[in-house]
């Protein structure tokens, strides 16, 4: 392929479930610039990812000045999101909105270890906008599409990242299928809901 | 040795037109390089022709591929400096920009369009508009991921009596909008004529300080999870993705004394939903001919079917 370089990352799909666990990083290169990814337990490298959710709180937790978290809840979890003046546009929106709300997240996977010595994973906004039921409906299907992909491709023999995931986790890859499940479930149960509300609503209830 | 003749029997091909060269000349030279200067023999061939091309006062384009060429379709170009043969429509002709350039236009078949070039040294039959050719010989140049042909002193130009419907470079991607890219929003064109570059900081890259024209304009990057594809939205496309005007959107930039400000309200509104578009394809983008945004999902039952059967 007589693809430009350098090419744009993909932004990959995942679930709050699955990111969450994603503890492990990398770079395909020694060089200082190389693009950092973080290892998705179904076996992909994500150096950026797309997420849509409920944002259901901020804070800001910042000392000397804001720094915002965001916390972003989809079926199977929670995205938590952080904004400092690195990020104005993206801090400007956790500052100014009122959860809950739909936000679309675009941004970058980041780990740090804690004190006691567990590593979180957190999201680094590239933007953050506020979007509507229908787009956070249709990222879950989307996501449990992409991530059933993963988990059916999975190889540890034959494929780099599904070998480094087997080494690097303990969960295996069919966990995330009944992520996906539990995920699509949910959605279901909120267009039966959604249904009996506007029903009840029709009647005057 | 059969391999030296048989590179030596296509140059002859080439250049008999315009030396007065025999095979056997041909065969000694490359058979000098291989044997004696153990030099490969691609390489020798290009050797040698490099020095008859200066012999003869010939450019490496005008000599042609000599031999038969592959016929492509202008969708599958995407080699540089490959020779082919086409058969295309003239879409349009466009005025050259430099005394060197006798013809360019753009080229159109059933799957798309191309720009063309053709050089005024080569002394060709000029092209008209919305009549069909077939073009043999001609080469393909490659320029920021943008192909073209040109065409040149080797290129023959035949008539069909035929039509072509030409066809708009077959593109529809769509994913969630991820970004939209630096230049975006309300941006000031050259007004200089046929010239309509982007300027920067108020400076055209080619005239200079120019007193610049407003457009709107969003080049953005459509991601569906495992491929990006960018898309371009001109000044329509974009009034219509945004539902602003170009005229409300100078009066926005007027009233922050910024023009970045529309930008940033693009972005707020349309980042992170889906998209469908349609367009000819340009180099690694597509033009937002037709836009569609994207509702709800339509297939949870199935992919939720899926889930459970693995």
């Amino acid at each position: 392929m007589s693809q430009q370089a350098p090419t744009r990352e993909v932004a990959r799909r995942v679930f709050a479930a699955e990111f969450n666990d994603a503890e492990y990083t990398f770079k395909e290169s020694e060089d200082e610039r190389a693009p950092q990814y973080v290892l998705l337990p179904s076996g992909e490298r994500a150096n950026r990812v797309f997420v849509v959710g409920t944002l259901t709180e901020t804070e800001d937790v910042g000392d000397d000045s804001e720094y915002w978290r965001g916390r972003i809840v989809d079926p199977t979890g929670t995205f938590y999101t952080y904004a400092g003046q690195y990020q104005p546009d993206a801090a400007a929106f956790l500052r100014d909105a009122e959860p809950p709300e739909y936000v679309a997240v675009v941004g970058k996977p980041r780990t740090y270890e804690t004190d006691d010595g567990s590593v979180n994973v957190s999201l680094r906004p590239e933007s953050i906008t506020a979007v509507d039921a229908d787009t956070r409906d249709r990222w879950v299907v989307e996501t449990a599409r992409r991530t059933l992909d993963r988990v059916r491709a999975f190889d540890a023999e034959t494929d780099e990242y599904d070998g480094l995931a087997a080494e690097e986790y303990d969960a295996e890859p069919e966990r995330y299928r009944d992520v996906v499940v539990e995920a699509l479930e949910s959605l279901d149960d909120d267009e039966r809901s959604a249904d009996a509300g506007s029903e009840a609503a029709e009647q005057g209830l | 040795m059969s391999d030296v003749r048989q590179h030596a029997r296509e140059l002859h091909e080439r250049f008999s037109e315009h030396l007065d060269v025999t095979e056997d000349e041909i065969t000694e030279r490359l058979e000098t390089l291989v044997s004696e200067y153990k030099v490969p023999v691609d390489e020798a061939r290009r050797s040698v022709e490099s020095h008859y091309l200066e012999e003869a006062g010939l450019e490496r384009d005008e000599l042609g591929s000599g031999g038969a060429n592959p016929e492509v379709a202008i969708e599958d170009i995407e080699e540089n400096e490959q020779w082919l043969d086409m058969t295309a429509k003239v879409v349009d002709l466009w005025e050259p920009g430099h005394e060197s350039i006798g013809q360019v236009g753009l080229l159109g078949d059933e799957t798309g369009t191309i720009k063309f070039t053709a050089w005024a040294s080569s002394d060709l039959d000029a092209l008209e508009e919305e009549k069909v050719y077939r073009l043999s010989n001609v080469v393909t140049d490659e320029y920021e991921g943008r192909f073209s042909v040109k065409l040149n002193r080797t290129t023959t130009i035949e008539e069909l009596d035929e039509e072509i419907e030409v066809g708009e470079n077959g593109a529809e991607v769509e994913g969630a909008l991820v970004a939209i890219q630096s230049g975006s929003g309300l941006i000031k064109r050259c007004p200089e004529e046929d010239c309509t570059r982007v300027l920067q900081n108020g400076r055209c890259s080619e005239h200079g300080d120019v007193e610049g024209e407003f457009d709107l304009r969003i080049k953005g990057v459509l991601d569906d999870g495992t491929e990006v594809h960018e898309v371009i939205f001109d000044q329509e496309a974009t009034e219509n993705l945004t539902d602003t005007t170009l005229e409300e959107a100078k009066q926005t930039a007027m009233d922050a004394l910024d023009t970045e400000v529309v930008a940033d309200e693009m972005r707020a509104q349309t980042l992170g939903r889906y998209y469908r578009v349609r367009g000819p394809r340009m180099g690694r983008y597509v033009l937002a001919d037709d836009v569609e945004e994207l509702d709800g999902p339509t297939d949870t039952e199935s992919v939720l079917i899926e889930a459970r059967s693995i």
